[in-house]
């Protein structure tokens, strides 16, 4: 196994897209370590992202902000800004792993990883990030919903890297993440979701963005659960489209950790406390 | 390829030489002779091999041995000056808040960083950052009295 850690995401790129035997990209490394620890990879070059400094910075940009793909958990949670405009995608990477694995895992890593499980994904879609994507054939922008397509499977070519994200900012508008777990903390999400609300000056909900996790083969955004929300005041009759749109929505699988019914059921209770949460926010914005 | 990795730990220069798969945890016990740090699941969920890396708390088994390079890191090897123990040390003997001991050093490592952010944490706030070190001897009480023992000691120190 080689290793490189380039300070340019240009040569990351051209590194990885070069390398015809297995390449990979390492940014925090609490996911890529333990598949090659655990023989799930065996990579013959792993690309250190962590030199560069796009990956490795939060800066503002045209009122949103742009977040390294790279920077940890623990790092967005230190930032003076980030959690007032988007407390839900904090608290989504927060939730990953222990004190020890928020020093190092990454916002890029959680969804790179492929896992439809992801806690960070669901408040990024939600919160309406788009990545930036850099490849052997120059940069583009995906939105996050579209970039995981099935469990370990992404729409990136080879030697594509992301980046960094771009987070909309939105005025009067904030969000909230919420999963189920039947712990208390370190576990793997049986179902999570991530909501964001703008609202105008009289209450009315102008933009409304639901993302779920662990319900499907890729994390999704529910667009008729947003538009459920929209031009209301999020009462309860709109939220009872919602969490049905977000039940309609569902498609899991039956496993160790969630049954179906419970699974499309869960959903539904989360979103409606999720949304409730993300309203509340919104209003003291 | 051995990769030539010049790193500072506990406040030396050190120098050591690793295959690009050793982990820092494997190059501070096997290269550096540093045994300080455990080896437990060696997949990040225990924390054993809790150590600071630039002042961050992680898990030195997930991290790669040529990434230390220029950085710096603390063990517990660093964390007793000469034969006087850190307060949290002695807190644990006090407590008797180690039973096989396997967990001691990672529980001390995490612990020393949560008070050097938190000097006046609340037991859920303790409970919370230590939620990675896991004790199979479950001896987690005596950990957590031990911990806001050396707390309010060190806060009135």
């Amino acid at each position: 196994m080689r290793y490189e850690s380039p300070d340019t995401i240009e040569a990351a790129a051209k590194l990885l897209a070069s390398e015809s035997g297995d390449a990979r990209v390492l940014a925090g490394g609490t996911d890529l370590l333990v598949q090659i620890r655990a023989e799930v990879l065996d990579p013959v070059l792993v690309v250190d992202i962590k030199r560069i400094t796009e990956t490795r910075t939060v800066q503002e940009e045209n009122g949103g902000f742009r977040i390294g793909a790279a920077v940890s958990g623990a790092e967005l949670k230190e930032h003076p800004s980030l959690k007032k405009i988007w407390p839900g995608v904090l608290e989504a990477a927060n939730l990953i792993g222990s004190t020890q694995v928020q020093g190092r895992a990454t916002l890029g890593g959680n969804l790179c990883n492929g896992s439809p499980a992801a806690d960070s994904v669901p408040a990024m879609i939600a919160a309406g990030a788009v990545a930036s994507i850099v490849g052997p054939n120059g940069r583009r922008e995906l939105p996050v919903e579209d970039i995981m397509l099935a469990p370990r499977k992404l729409a990136l070519q080879k030697g594509e890297i992301i980046a960094s994200f771009k987070l909309p900012k939105k005025s009067r508008a904030s969000d909230a993440y919420l999963r189920f777990i039947p712990r208390t903390e370190m576990d793997i999400a049986v179902v999570g979701c991530g909501v964001n609300l703008t609202l105008d000056d009289s209450g009315t909900c102008t933009a409304a963005r639901v993302g779920l996790g662990a319900v499907a083969a890729r994390p999704l955004l529910v667009e008729d659960a947003g538009k459920a929300l929209v031009g209301t005041k999020v009462d309860d009759a709109a939220l009872d489209k919602m969490v049905a749109a977000v039940r309609a929505a569902c498609k899991p699988i039956d496993d160790k950790r969630g049954t179906v019914e419970f699974r499309i059921d869960v959903a539904g209770v989360l979103a409606k406390r999720t949304a409730l949460i993300a309203l509340d926010r919104a209003r003291k914005v | 390829m051995k990769h030539h990795v010049t790193t500072t730990v506990n406040g030396d220069e050190v120098e050591f030489l690793c295959e690009t798969d050793q982990t820092v945890l494997d190059c501070l016990r096997n290269e550096l002779e540093l045994t300080g740090t455990k080896e437990g699941c060696g997949s990040g969920d225990c924390g054993a091999c809790s150590i600071l890396l630039d002042g961050r708390l992680v898990c030195s088994c997930l991290v790669l041995g040529v990434e230390a390079s220029g950085k710096t890191i603390e063990t517990i090897e660093g964390m007793a000056k000469g034969d006087t123990l850190h307060p949290l040390q002695r807190k644990f003997l006090e407590h008797a808040a180690l039973q096989c001991g396997i967990c001691t050093p990672g529980v001390l490592v995490a612990a020393k960083s949560l008070l050097e952010r938190n000097p006046d944490p609340t037991e859920t706030e303790v409970r919370y950052w230590l939620a990675g070190n896991l004790c199979r001897c479950t001896g987690y009480d005596k950990i957590i009295r031990a911990v806001m023992d050396a707390a309010a000691e060190m806060r009135g120190a």
